[in-house]
């Protein structure tokens, strides 16, 4: 970008309204610098631990984690968004690793099944899959109980068909569904205390 | 999957400025298009301009009684919002039965009515297809072209659009509000989508580095009863075969006013004009919704596999209205 061709004090009111127009824009792009293609550093903050990655930009946050940081707890199924093994919770919230990059998650949290147990301990549902047989092969699972945990937490699971609806995102090749929904009605009512108001 | 440069965009100006810079670059939004396509080499961006810091989620009123909504508004966010479950339930639902909970919870609302078509020729990058590549021709004129459109095709591409969305803000007469190069620019929603005529390629009348900021759903108390109903293969998770936004006022047996949109069946978000000129001041009974529906569907062009969407989505425009005249909204 040239604007230095025009002396600006003299020129017209266009002309001048124009190079400053390009002078600000210079300015923005030079504000917004691009990060690779090749390998940089991202900061990530997983299970409140921040780790750094060298890793491309294209790298999905799915890969960043089974790859590079040896998280291998969040399982790959289809890498295009239709079977939810991949799921993690960024800011709490349930999304697909396999369509989040992992440089759009920094000055995020991420949180993986890893990130579930507290002191040895295993996560309610966790427990309740295990005690419920709510698995088979148990690829689907992490990413099961990543969505079951929001689930609950997001007041979604009131009604076996609630549960159903809002759990479609995770895909079960074994068709464990009765099971999985039998852990996730447990947690909700022994979270609840019997009192069914606080879903 | 390609290398590409990252860049995080702070501002709008910014955000705008970077993609003039880089001519092959694209916005990245919730990710769940552009990532999924860049993967499969449908896209070819060298850099992706992240535009998700951007001020641009809230949900705000409009002084006449309508919303804006913010381009980056996720779709999980919108269902919920108070004012759109209770002034659109048509939008709430059509949101709720759209992907699942956590793709909802990435998707926005600008990334959506920007999304691709789910065309698997599309997808492929060894198969012709005029919409990727101009030129090549269509696949799925003679192919597997179950889920495709029946209405506003063209020989050059008969792809279904795929969004829930945008046929419930067609039927609303939503505004798509942008900033670009070339300022801020307003498009009414049936506008915002090209039908695919000899030229598939092009969708939009944006150009490159036109951000979508919002989207304005203007006052509509009719909506206040409205549904979205939505037929697929499986009950959950799944595109649509035929869906049908839905309002209508009755007084006194007799239809008022009728706001049909159809999604599912048609190259384009589909404002069901025809149907809505045959039910307003007709009585509100099942002949008219059938009439409406045949006459809306005249114009449909099947191919070898999917004329069962010409029946298919008849139906579901008499049930979303019987529906709607018995109930008054989502069930
Ligand atoms: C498995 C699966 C199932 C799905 N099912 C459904 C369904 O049932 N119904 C439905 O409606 N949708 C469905 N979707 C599609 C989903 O809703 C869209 O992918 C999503 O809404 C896109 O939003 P995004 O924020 O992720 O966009 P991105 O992927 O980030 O962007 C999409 C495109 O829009 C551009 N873009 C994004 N934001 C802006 C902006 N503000 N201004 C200008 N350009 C922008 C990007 O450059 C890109 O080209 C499904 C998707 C998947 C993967
Ligand atoms: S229907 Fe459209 S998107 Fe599909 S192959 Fe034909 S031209 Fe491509
Ligand atoms: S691996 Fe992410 S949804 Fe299947
Ligand atoms: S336990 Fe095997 S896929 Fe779910």
């Amino acid at each position: 970008m040239n604007d230095t061709t025009t002396p600006e004090t003299q020129a017209p009111p266009v002309a001048r309204r124009r190079a400053q127009a390009r002078k600000k824009q210079a300015a923005a792009n030079a504000s917004l610098p691009m990060r690779g293609p090749t390998e940089v550093d991202v900061t990530l903050k997983i299970n409140g631990v921040e780790q750094v990655a060298r890793i491309e930009p294209r790298v999905s946050l799915l890969d960043a984690l089974r790859e590079h940081l040896l998280l291998t707890g969040t399982k790959k199924g289809c890498d295009q968004g239709t079977c939810g093994a991949c799921t993690v919770w960024v800011d709490g919230r349930r999304v697909l690793s396999c369509l989040t990059l992992a440089m759009a998650c920094e000055d995020h949290e991420v949180t993986t099944i890893e990130g579930l147990a507290k002191g040895g301990e295993l996560h309610p549902m966790q427990r309740a899959f295990i005690a419920h047989d709510a698995f088979q092969c148990g690829y689907c699972t992490p990413g099961q109980i990543m969505s079951a945990v929001a689930l609950i937490r997001e007041g979604h699971a009131s009604t076996d068909a609630e549960i159903a609806e809002w759990m479609s995102g995770n895909l079960c090749r074994c068709a464990a569904y009765p099971n999985i929904r039998a852990a996730i009605r447990d947690v909700r009512d022994s979270e609840a205390g019997g009192n069914d108001a606080s879903g | 999957m390609r290398p590409v440069s990252y860049a995080r965009a702070t501002s709008v100006a910014e955000a705008i400025a970077a993609l003039r810079a880089h001519p092959d670059a694209a916005f990245l939004a919730g990710g769940t298009t552009e990532i999924d396509l860049l993967r499969l080499d449908v896209v070819r961006p060298n850099a992706l301009v992240d535009i998700n810091a951007l001020p641009l989620s809230r949900i705000e009123d409009l002084a006449d009684g309508g919303l804006r909504i913010g381009a980056l508004a996720r779709m999980s966010d919108v269902a919920e919002a108070p004012a759109v479950v209770e002034r659109f339930p048509m939008l709430m639902q059509a949101l709720l039965l759209g992907a699942s909970a956590q793709l909802r919870n990435m998707a926005t609302i600008g990334g959506n009515l920007l999304q691709r078509v789910r065309c698997s020729y599309f997808r492929d990058v060894a198969s012709p297809c005029n919409k990727r590549e101009p030129g090549t021709g269509c696949s799925a004129l003679d192919g597997i072209n179950r889920g495709h459109a029946v209405l506003g095709t063209s020989d050059h591409c008969i792809a279904t659009h795929p969004s829930d969305l945008a046929v419930a803000l067609i039927a609303l007469d939503a505004v798509v509000r942008t900033e670009g190069p070339r300022g801020a620019r307003a498009f009414p929603i049936d506008e915002f989508f090209l039908l695919p005529r000899d030229t598939p390629h092009l969708e939009h009348p944006t150009e490159h580095g036109e951000l979508v900021v919002a989207v304005d759903v203007p006052a509509a108390p009719i909506a206040r009863r409205s549904l979205y109903a939505k037929v697929r293969d499986r009950e959950s998770y799944e595109f649509a075969l035929a869906s049908v936004a839905a309002a209508m006022d009755v007084q006194g047996g007799v239809i008022r006013a009728a706001r049909v949109a159809l999604g599912g069946v048609a190259t384009k978000p589909w404002r069901a004009r025809r149907a809505e000129q045959i039910l307003v001041g007709a009585p509100a009974q099942r002949d008219t919704y059938a009439r409406a529906a045949r006459e809306e569907l005249a114009s449909a062009r099947p191919r070898q596999l999917n004329a069962f969407k010409v029946e298919l989505a008849q139906r579901a425009i008499v049930r979303a209205l019987e529906t709607l005249a018995e109930t008054g909204g989502p069930q």
